[in-house]
Order: structure tokens, then C-alpha cells, then sequence
């Protein structure tokens, strides 16, 4: 581990209003070196990529690229030096070829014919094959993720920064991925590997900085680590696995929640519809439902909510036909549901707490007499939510917008489960919350469902389903395999429900 | 540099300070348009605010204050509901124009009888023909997704035609000698809307407006429907979570603004106005959305907001009869308010940080 140092962040200091993003942050990155930046979400490391890559300038501190003084002004500079970024969320247009969407990202682009012959050859020698004449809007998010990758390559960078990548993708293409960066790294190319993922790091990562609250916390070898050393330092804290309670038999096999051959257009652009989804699910049951984002997961919950109403026999929850109910009358009888995105469908942000504990809780909890809101009562079940679930707020009186993700999500799946659901349908249950409260956030649902609830939930955290569900299905391109139970299933197997690699040619497996 | 950061929380200070501060900047901007005009700026001020509550015809003026505050509360306190819930009415004068035709061609229709009855039911016919031409743009909307700012806006034109051929055809005077208008209400006491206390300017309009504020307030404030006009204003897709159809919304916001609409034309019609004619509006619709905006849309901000208005109203009157400025000034005077209004409210939910340095 001689190999000289590549980049050298020293003090940096970022500072928003209201947040440090970072403070006092210092770490090296080696040529050829895979560098794991690790912390949980919030914890500054988008922040500090953002300031190596010159999109947000530091408060204070200094970097040195190669043993020279680095401060990037912008983007352009950072590409200058040899750095390349690949986004979580992409930069592409649909409604342009690859070749096309990768001439647009760069500053002095080749003839097309010539570019299109690079992307060919660059991608089949680092195993991500790509044709350089296919539409955008064609490929699956693992493929375009290629075009981002690719796009970063033909700078031939000394140091790719990677934020997130592996959130859009399958087991399979994991793989894939891997196989690319670290035959990068074998060329001498630097990586600095976003993530919060341990499984990943462990396998991937030559060293990591452990970042908490914008802070250096530590350093570790990932591959001598455990991933529960890693998760401690990274949490601050010990973490202990969520308690299952013994199964009990419910009686019968009455389904609580029966889904039959549920079809419905999206009504999102560029959505995707529900194709002939089928499942039940029995008291005290938990099935996860995976999927890459976007295979249709928002849809399914609109339609489980009651916001896409569909034939009143698709959907029967206590034996109920509730497909043709809208969400008030379905939270009636007892069927309850988490959208995945807090602020603005879960919760309106501008509105107190008492005001969004209301916002669903009004029916179960008779917060309406006569039609007229009874706010002393709603201004109850709000501090009893915040009480109950450990929500860290100043009081019920604060807008949602203030709170922060965690504890905004705490809010959301307390609400839900504090109405004593039968039958509770929750979208990304701890997507962008602290490792804490998502060990409370599922802890909670266990709970629920040990008390007789059925429970679907829905998450692109495979870790979290197999941990939490007792069956298992994924959704992929609108369509939901047939749930099978979580005990004994491989990640292989998992891999493949979710639909392989995508179709996408496996290079680097015929190589080997 | 200037700079403009989100507050965490919606200031509740400059919430209601920003109308306070817009009044003062439209009296100086104001001032200096009508220095610019070449009279004395302080005195067109003065003469506007103050005047016609403790100058010489203050005991007169001040009952004209009230007669022309009422419709605009009536209408505002619709617009708003509609307003907080996103939903755009701008036609608020089609629907006073219509609400007034119909309420004075069910009066008409039973000249000369005389029954306690004909008043109610004229009040009623007053507010349904307000309702029916909202629910124009509502129908549209919810049916074809069409644009309800657009297709309101346009259906006031329509009625101003509407209101020429009935001031000159089918409701016109026939012992009118010809004159274009009609039977003027305040010889037909049956129809007619008088001042309830001689001099104080309150009719039953003004009467109405006040209620209509204090229901609306309890419905914002404590009903269910308030909770949910609110919530679809704010977050549409919680608001849709929560279970609200946004259609049944849009019907029932257009619904009621179009009917207070009309209440407000069928009072003035009977009452002030006395008579329809081709200019019987005098713009209080659009002026409404001022005062909606002026008040917060805060159904009791509104009755202080619309005294404003009509303030510069009756001001503004005195100030182009006396100081001889065209009332197009007096328009525009208006209009400062509604920007210098929406201008600062920025501050509301932003708050300005001065950087030095920075690029």
C-alpha cells in the first residue's frame, strides 16, 4: 500500500443554514485505490463529493491533487484535473440516442460516427457492452447507468466518483458493475465508492472514511471488518437485530388483503401501469414486494390507497371489496397505507403535525363529528404519535417541512399504525432514514403484524425485506411474480425473480 | 448582493405585516405617480384615505364606503375559498353580471305584484344564476381538463354582452321612453334592496357579506371541507391521499364563488345600483381578487381589506371629481396595491440575506 497519493482533502469545512454538512473533514485517496466514502443518509457525503467534483465550494480547508494545491470552481475545472462523476439520479434525455446523449456531456465532441466507434470499443473493454445507436428511453435504469459510466470513461479520469449506484440495480448487475471498477482500479484509476451499503463495501472497497453527522468518525479495512463493525461506527451506536415474535395462527386462512388480477394504467408520465397483479396476504403476515424503482411500485400503491380506483372486486381487504372505494372509506374498515414520499403525498409540508395527523387519521380515530373537525382531539393523537414513536420535533405545532427525513417518516408509519390497522400497505418504509429509526420503523411493523395485521410492504432495500417479510414477490415492468416464502430463498434466486441482469449481456461472465 | 433564503417556517408576522407594508409602498409610489401628474401628491393621499372617514362629507362618504365594501366582501370571500384551494376563478364579474340579471328578470317577470315573497326568491334566483355560469368553467375543467382561469375570464365578456341586450332588449324599461335600462327597483318596493338604517349605507348585501364571512371563517377554520380546500391548495397529492376528489372540489369552490357572485349583483342591482344597465358593473368582480389577495384569503382579513378597497374607491372618486386625475389613475393606483402585495409576500415564506463578495 505504497502507491502515491492521488487526492488529499484536508480540514474541509461546509457549512448550510441550519446544517453543518460537513466539519473538519480529512481523508486520502491512493492511485488505483477503491475508497469507500460510508455514512448514513445526511451524513455530508454527497456534500464532500460535490465540493471534489466543483459543483459547491468549501467553507474552509484545502485539497491537493497530485501534491499541488486542487480548488475547483466548477465542474469543468474538476474534469480538467481527472475527476468524473456518475450521479444517482441520471442526466439523460430519453428522446436521444446514447451516442447523442454522450457527445452532449462533453465539451469538444468528436464527429458521431467516430464517437459512436469509442463508446463501442471503451464499453467492450471495460464488459459494459452498449449500442451506441439505441434510444435512451429504451433502456433499463442498470443500462443507462452504463451510458452515465461510459460517458465518464472516454474522459479517461484518474478519479471516478460513483454516488449511490447500486440503488437501480439488480444482484446481477451489481455483479457486473463490480467486475468493471475493480478491473478500473487494476488500471490505476482511483474510485471513490458512495454508499451505505456494507455487503458492497466489504466486497469492494480497499479502504473507507466513516462519516457521521458531516464528521470523520473513523477509518476502516472494510474487507478485515464486519459489517456490523462498520454499521456501529456508522450508526454510533449498537444496533440490535429487530425481535420477531413467535408466529401465531390467526384461524383459517381467511385473507386479509386479496389483490385478483389487478390492472390499471399509470397515471404518472412516463409511468408504468399494473399489469394483472395478483396476491393475498393472511393476519399477521408480511409480504415484501422488491423491484428496481420504477417497475411500477408507485402505481401499486395508488391503487392499494384507493387514488386509482379499479374494479370493486380487484381489491378485497376484510373481505371487503374495496377496489372501487376511494382512501377515506378504505381507512374506514381498517386498511391503512404509507405512500414512499413524505413530504407532499404523505404529508402536506406546510401544515402542522395536528394538521397531517389528521389528514388520515380522521376517520379512525372520529376526529369528524358532524362534519366539523374536533382539533383538540386531532392535537391529541398528534402528541401521542410524536410521543409513542419518539418523533423529535419542538411540538405538534410545527410544520412537517421542519422535521427532518427520519423523523418525518417515524411521524408517517406512527400514524398509520397508531389507527390499529387490519391491513397496512406502506411504500419504502425507511428510504433516507437513519439506521436508528429504521431499526424502529421495523421493529414497529413486526409489532403490528404480530398483533394480527396483514402488512404489504414495499421497498427497493433487499436487506430490509428479507429481514422483515415472511413471502416474498417483486415487481418488475408493471408485473408481480407469485410470492414465494422469504426462508430459503438465495439471493440468486432473488436476482432473477427481479428479472436478471435486464437482458443485459453479461460480458465479463464469458470472459471468465 | 441580495440574496433569498426559504424559511423554515412561514412567517407568521410578515404574513399579515406584508399587506400593511404594500399599502405604504403603493401610497408612495402612488404619490409619486400623481406628483409625476402634476397635482399634490399629499393631498390626492389624503384625500383618498382619509377624507371620506373624518373629512367634511365624511357623514355621507362613510355610508358609500359600506355600499361599495359589501360586494366586494361577498365576492372576495368566494374567490378565496376557491384561491386556497387552487382553484382559479378570475370571472367573479361574469357571475355578478349573470347573478343580477337573473335575480332582476324574476323581479321584472312579476312587476307589478307585490308579495314579502318576491324579494327571497329573487335572492335566490340571484345566486343560482351566479352559480350556473361557474359551473361553465367547472364543468369544462372537470370534464376537459380546459384552463378555468382562461375559460371564467372569457365567459365575463360574454356576459357583458349578455347584460347590453338586456339592458336594451328583453329587460328593457317599456315606459323607458326608449332610454336604454330597466324598471329601476327603487319604485318597486317589493324588489327593491333599501338601506336597512337611513345613512349608514347597510343593505341586506352588506348584512349578507358579514355572515357569509363568519360561516366562511367556521368552515376554514373547523369544518372538514376547510381542512380539505386547504390541504388541496397545498399539497394536491396529499390532498388526494387524505381522499379528497379533486372534481366534487372544483364544482363545489366554483359553485360557491359563483354564487356569492351573483348574490353580490342581484343586491347591488336591487340596492345601489337600482337598475339594469349597460354599466351597471363597475368592475367589482375583478376588484374582489384584490381584496381576496389583500385579505389573506382570511374570510375576517377580508371585511378589513375590502373597507380598504372601498376606500379607494370612494377616495378615489373624490380625487378625480375635485383634483381632476382621469380614473384611469385611480386604477392604476389600484393595481400598485395588488403587486406591491404579491411583491413583498415573498417575504412571507423567504427571508433576504445581503452577501457581500459573492458571485
Amino acid at each position: 500500500m505504497t502507491r502515491p497519493i492521488l487526492l488529499q482533502v484536508e480540514g474541509i469545512t461546509k457549512a448550510y443554514p441550519g446544517v453543518v454538512a460537513n466539519s473538519d473533514v480529512s481523508f486520502a485517496i491512493r492511485e488505483g485505490e477503491v475508497h469507500c466514502l460510508l455514512g448514513e443518509n445526511g451524513a455530508g457525503k454527497s456534500t464532500m463529493v460535490k465540493m471534489i467534483y466543483g459543483l459547491v465550494k468549501p467553507d474552509s480547508g484545502q485539497m491537493q491533487w497530485k501534491g499541488a494545491a486542487y480548488a475547483p470552481a466548477a465542474p469543468r475545472v474538476a474534469r480538467a484535473a481527472g475527476v468524473a462523476m456518475v450521479f444517482q439520479h441520471f442526466s439523460l434525455f430519453e428522446a436521444l440516442s446514447v451516442a447523442e446523449n454522450v457527445a452532449l456531456g462533453m465539451e469538444n465532441p468528436p464527429p458521431m460516427k467516430a464517437l459512436a466507434a469509442r463508446i463501442k470499443s471503451v464499453s467492450e473493454d471495460y464488459g459494459l457492452p452498449l449500442d451506441p445507436a439505441r434510444m435512451v428511453g429504451d433502456l433499463s435504469a442498470g443500462e443507462r447507468q452504463r451510458v452515465e459510466i461510459i460517458r465518464c470513461l472516454l474522459q479517461d479520469p484518474k478519479l471516478l466518483i460513483m454516488d449511490e449506484p447500486t440503488s437501480v440495480l439488480t444482484p446481477q448487475e451489481v455483479e457486473i458493475l463490480f467486475k468493471t471498477l475493480r478491473q478500473l482500479a487494476a488500471e490505476g484509476t482511483a474510485i471513490l465508492y458512495i454508499s451505505h451499503k456494507l455487503e458492497e463495501i466489504r466486497s469492494l472497497c480497499d479502504a473507507a472514511t466513516i462519516l457521521r453527522r458531516g464528521k470523520v468518525v473513523g477509518t476502516a479495512d472494510p474487507k478485515a471488518s464486519t459489517a456490523r463493525e462498520l454499521a456501529e461506527m456508522m450508526v454510533g451506536a449498537t444496533l440490535t437485530p429487530p425481535e420477531r415474535p413467535a408466529p401465531k395462527d390467526w384461524g383459517g386462512d381467511h385473507a386479509a388483503l386479496e389483490v385478483k388480477g389487478l390492472s390499471a394504467p399509470s397515471p404518472i408520465p412516463f409511468g408504468t401501469s399494473l399489469k394483472d397483479v395478483s396476491f393475498t396476504v393472511k393476519r399477521g403476515e408480511i409480504l415484501g414486494i422488491a423491484g428496481v424503482a420504477g417497475n411500477g411500485q408507485d402505481e401499486l400503491l395508488l391503487a392499494l390507497s384507493g387514488e386509482i380506483k379499479s374494479g370493486a372486486g380487484q381489491i378485497s381487504a376484510t373481505g371487503v371489496a374495496v377496489g372501487g372505494m376511494g382512501p377515506a372509506a378504505r381507512r374506514g374498515i381498517g386498511f391503512v397505507m404509507a405512500p414512499e414520499d413524505r413530504l407532499g403525498h404523505a404529508a402536506a409540508p406546510d401544515m402542522s403535525l395536528v394538521e397531517n395527523a389528521f389528514l388520515t387519521g380522521g376517520v379512525r380515530k372520529g376526529l369528524v363529528r358532524n362534519g366539523f373537525v374536533d382539533w383538540d382531539a386531532a392535537r391529541g393523537f398528534a402528541d401521542e404519535i410524536i410521543k409513542t414513536y419518539g418523533v423529535r420535533t419542538p411540538g405538534s405545532h410545527v410544520a412537517a417541512r421542519a422535521l427532518s427525513g427520519g423523523n418525518l417518516q417515524k411521524f408517517v408509519i406512527g400514524r398509520e399504525l397508531m389507527q390499529e390497522p387490519d391491513v397496512i400497505v406502506i411504500n419504502q418504509p425507511t428510504w433516507g432514514v437513519d439506521a436508528a429509526a429504521a431499526a424502529a420503523i421495523r421493529q414497529a411493523i413486526l409489532d403490528r403484524a404480530a398483533a394480527g395485521a396483514a402488512v404489504v410492504v414495499i421497498s427497493q432495500d433487499l436487506d430490509e425485506l428479507l429481514e422483515i417479510a415472511d413471502s416474498f414477490a417483486v415487481l418488475n415492468e408493471g408485473r408481480l411474480t407469485g410470492p414465494r416464502p422469504v426462508k430459503g430463498l438465495t439471493v440468486d434466486q432473488i436476482g432473477l425473480m427481479m428479472g436478471g441482469a435486464h437482458g443485459m449481456e453479461v460480458s465479463h461472465h464469458a470472459e471468465a | 448582493m441580495l440574496r433569498l433564503e426559504k424559511r423554515p417556517n412561514p412567517s407568521q408576522f410578515w404574513l399579515y405585516g406584508t399587506p400593511v407594508v404594500a399599502v405604504v409602498l403603493t401610497m408612495i409610489f402612488g404619490g409619486m405617480l400623481f406628483a409625476a401628474m402634476g397635482t399634490n401628491p399629499f393631498e390626492v393621499i389624503r384625500t383618498i384615505f382619509w377624507d371620506p372617514i373624518f373629512g367634511e362629507f365624511a357623514f355621507y362618504l362613510r355610508g358609500q364606503l359600506l355600499v361599495k365594501a359589501g360586494p366586494l366582501i361577498l365576492i372576495a370571500i368566494g374567490l378565496a375559498l376557491g384561491f386556497k384551494a387552487g382553484i382559479w376563478n378570475i370571472g367573479a364579474e361574469g357571475q355578478y353580471i349573470m347573478g343580477a340579471i337573473c335575480g332582476a328578470a324574476v323581479g321584472l317577470a312579476v312587476y307589478p305584484t307585490e308579495s314579502r315573497w318576491i324579494f327571497p326568491v329573487m335572492v335566490l334566483a340571484g345566486a343560482l344564476g351566479g352559480w350556473a355560469w361557474a359551473m361553465i368553467p367547472a364543468i369544462l375543467k372537470t370534464r376537459f381538463n380546459t384552463n378555468e382561469i382562461l375559460v371564467s375570464l372569457m365567459l365575463v365578456y360574454v356576459a357583458q354582452t349578455i347584460l347590453a341586450k338586456a339592458s336594451t332588449g328583453f329587460l328593457k324599461n317599456p315606459e323607458g321612453m326608449g332610454f336604454p335600462g330597466s324598471r329601476n327597483f327603487s319604485s318597486y318596493p317589493a324588489a327593491a334592496n333599501p338601506e336597512l338604517i337611513a345613512g349608514s349605507g347597510i343593505h341586506w348585501g352588506v348584512v349578507t357579506a358579514l355572515v357569509v364571512a363568519l360561516v366562511a371563517w367556521g368552515l376554514l377554520a373547523r369544518h372538514i371541507i376547510g381542512f380539505q380546500i386547504n390541504l388541496s391548495g397545498q399539497a394536491p397529492r396529499a390532498a388526494r391521499f387524505h381522499g379528497v376528489n379533486p372534481n366534487r372540489l372544483v364544482v363545489l369552490c366554483m359553485g360557491i364563488s359563483g354564487g356569492l357572485a351573483g348574490l353580490a349583483g342581484l343586491f347591488e342591482v336591487t340596492g345601489p345600483g337600482g337598475q339594469i344597465s349597460i354599466d351597471f358593473n363597475v368592475g367589482y368582480g375583478f376588484t374582489a381578487i384584490i381584496v381576496a389577495f389583500l385579505g389573506r384569503l382570511h374570510p375576517i382579513v377580508i371585511i378589513l381589506a375590502g373597507i380598504l378597497m372601498a376606500l379607494t374607491y370612494v377616495g378615489g372618486e373624490m380625487a378625480s371629481t375635485n383634483m381632476g386625475l382621469p380614473s384611469a389613475a385611480i386604477q392604476v393606483f389600484q393595481g400598485m396595491l395588488l403587486f406591491f402585495l404579491l411583491g413583498v409576500d415573498v417575504l412571507t415564506n423567504y427571508r433576504i440575506r445581503i452577501r457581500t463578495g459573492g458571485k
